[in-house]
């Protein structure tokens, strides 16, 4: 077994996903791989971005290391300990989420202090006066007044309903917090304060995040490593700094022509990437990127091209092959 | 300057409601013109959508529209009745929304739902509204045109759906075009496509059009004129170059600190805010409404009318006390 203080936080070893897709009334199913072979690594004490477009895999593998699905194939590892071995309690306690909709993740019934004291009324810890005690810490940390404990989640904003979601996801203490789309529903003027209290948060309680989001200008600015998901796959990871300095893969460079930086000199970007983002179902062959590709090549449409690794930083392209 | 297309004047939306009236608006001005884009810019709760629902007459029915003027094609359509209105309305303006989900009918084709608007306003023959309907599917980069006419919206995804809207409200060849958040809800790539696409649509018809969003990002790459809203005013209004180079009101400034920019804000670094929520805008209210979160409040914010400025010959104008030469030294970042 491999020391606990070095073992990545989280890991991920060739996992792969597949759902049956019903294709209709006797028309039997047809198998999606929602994930396809993943090794995927998040250290201790890092932010790890974890970036696509919709229906690129992002939350199924989020779900998965959560341990709320599980993998078809492949292995999860918790700071360097096989998953296999964790009851859902066990994975709760180290993983916790963050949702993108702070208006559907908290129950509209169930007061603030029974939405953030619940994970310790499931995992038993401490007795009623201590929950109050831990509540209202909690609220404390995360910039809401105590007095909010007693309030319903729709006496608050969108911005205070996401801090109760951070209260509640921190209560337990866990070690690796997964993030996705923490600020997508949110107002710019708010989203700089949770993504403040987010990065405030990390340090202070020595958290490992898992970020999930479509915003590159989001990732670029919290997260310590970026992978680039496509279709299942991870297609290009590295230190952010060298990604976003240097993308290679052209997906991630069409990514990050997209994101619209306040310049009012410049246009709207054109990404040439065409509308249709394919069938997962069918996904096309050789390189599941070469249709929407500008620099697609012949043996692109043949074959799938292999990882090339380049110090820290991965590319999954047949251009870097060449080179 | 080409043709005005829509003028309004100190237009104010009022709602009563259990606790008294509510000012949801309070008396905005603006125009755009032939091949311009006018972006309003704001928080949500600052107005914004009322004044386009305001503009289109598609109002809630308690709510009380006042304005002293609202041009539209040299016409004064402030006193246009429901009947009148309909007319106006998906032909020579109209819409699109941000929801493409909930705006397209679920139980109507694609087809039905784009030669509706066609052979209400144009003409009653389907063959014309069919062809034109494939014709602008193929303009908005929908392939095989012709086999998504019977399609309905739930066999479409989120990006299609809203070239469909697009679609759909240029079917009449519109002069002004109202956009109320239309890439929200998408992914950063198809967002950058559909605002390529209106773009290239909008100068290829020289319509005008009206975006609404809270994102600057969008706006500083697609907007001639910006308007920035607050609590139902305009605090900060005049062309993209100068609001993005040297924008005066505390609001705006604190909208720009609050992005990350790639390349500027260094990583990790803690972004600026503007703390604070939108105020309350019912019964009477008076003075600057950003002054509770306004890092330069003083005493005379309470009492100061909210009227524009001019800042220069370009338009550029603020409604501030304290604009931005009048301040001693600029604090980084706004108290929390």
């Amino acid at each position: 077994m491999r020391d606990e203080a070095t073992a990545p936080a989280l890991e991920t070893n060739d996992v792969t996903c597949v759902f049956n897709v019903s294709q209709g009334f006797m028309k039997g199913s047809k198998p999606l791989h929602a994930v396809k072979g993943v090794t995927l690594k998040v250290p201790k004490g890092q932010t790890v971005g974890l970036v696509g477009e919709s229906g690129c895999g992002k939350s199924t593998l989020a779900s998965i290391l959560l341990g709320l699905q599980a993998p078809t194939t492949g292995e999860v590892r918790y700071s360097g300990e096989s998953a296999t071995g964790f009851s859902r309690k066990d994975v709760a306690r180290r993983i916790q989420p963050i949702f993108q909709d702070p208006y559907s993740s908290l129950n509209p019934t169930k007061t603030i202090r029974s939405i953030v004291s619940q994970p310790l009324r499931i995992h038993g810890v401490g007795d009623p006066s201590e929950w109050d005690k831990k509540v209202a810490e909690m609220l404390d940390i995360v910039g809401l007044p105590k007095r909010s404990a007693g309030n319903y989640p729709s006496q608050m904003s969108g911005g205070q309903r996401q801090r109760v979601a951070i209260a509640r996801a921190l209560i337990m203490r866990p070690e690796v917090v997964i993030c996705d789309e923490p600020t997508s529903a949110l107002d710019v003027s708010v989203q700089s304060q949770i993504l403040n209290l987010l990065q405030d948060l990390k340090d202070e309680l020595k958290l490992t995040y898992l970020l999930i989001s479509h915003d590159l200008a989001v990732v670029e600015h919290l997260a310590d490593r970026v992978a680039v998901m496509y279709l299942g796959r991870i297609v290009e990871e590295g230190p952010a700094a060298d990604v976003f300095a240097d993308p290679r893969h052209p997906y991630t460079q069409a990514l990050l022509d997209s994101v619209l930086t306040p310049d009012p000199r410049l246009g709207v970007p054109d990404t040439h990437l065409g509308a249709v983002f394919p069938n997962p179902i069918d996904p096309p062959s050789g390189c599941a990127f070469h249709p929407r590709c500008a620099k697609c090549m012949d043996v692109c449409r043949a074959t799938a091209p292999r990882p090339m690794a380049e110090g820290a930083h991965m590319t999954e392209c047949h251009l870097m092959e060449g080179s | 300057m080409s043709e005005t297309v829509l003028e309004v004047q100190n237009m104010t939306v009022d709602i009563p409601i259990s606790a008294g009236m509510l000012h949801p608006v309070r008396g905005v001005s603006f125009s755009v013109a032939k091949g311009e884009t006018l972006c309003i810019v704001g928080e949500s709760g600052c107005g914004k959508s009322l004044t386009s629902l305001a503009l289109m007459g598609l109002l809630p029915k308690t709510a009380i529209r006042k304005a002293d003027r609202i041009m539209f094609r040299g016409e004064d359509i402030k006193d246009f009745g429901e009947r009148r209105m309909a007319q106006l309305r998906g032909g020579a303006m109209s819409m699109i929304f941000q929801e493409p989900m909930t705006s397209l009918n679920p139980s109507y084709t694609i087809g039905d739902q784009l030669t509706e608007v066609f052979r209400r306003h144009v003409v009653r023959d389907r063959g014309a509204a069919r062809e034109r309907a494939v014709h602008l599917l193929e303009r908005v980069g929908i392939s095989s045109a012709a086999s998504r006419l019977s399609q309905y919206p739930h066999q479409l995804s989120g990006g299609l759906r809203q070239r469909v809207m697009i679609a759909m409200a240029l079917m009449c060849e519109p002069e002004l075009i109202i956009a109320d958040e239309p890439t929200t809800a998408l992914d950063v790539t198809i967002q950058a496509q559909i605002l390529h696409l209106l773009a290239e649509l909008q100068e290829e018809f020289d319509m005008g059009l009206i975006l609404i969003t809270h994102d600057l990002g969008v706006v500083a790459r697609i907007a001639d004129k910006v308007q920035v809203m607050y609590a139902g005013r305009t605090v900060e209004e005049g062309p993209a170059e100068s609001i993005f180079d040297e924008p005066a009101h505390p609001y705006t400034r604190g909208l720009l600190r609050c992005i990350p920019v790639p390349g500027k804000t260094k990583r990790g670094e803690r972004l600026g805010s503007v703390p604070g929520i939108v105020p309350n805008l019912v019964g009477s209210v008076e003075g600057c409404m950003f002054r509770n979160r306004c890092p330069h409040a003083v005493a005379a914010c309470s009492t100061a009318p909210e009227t524009l400025v001019p800042m220069g010959a370009d338009g550029h104008a603020h409604a501030c006390v304290r604009p931005l030469e009048e301040r001693v030294e600029q604090p980084v970042e706004a108290a929390e």
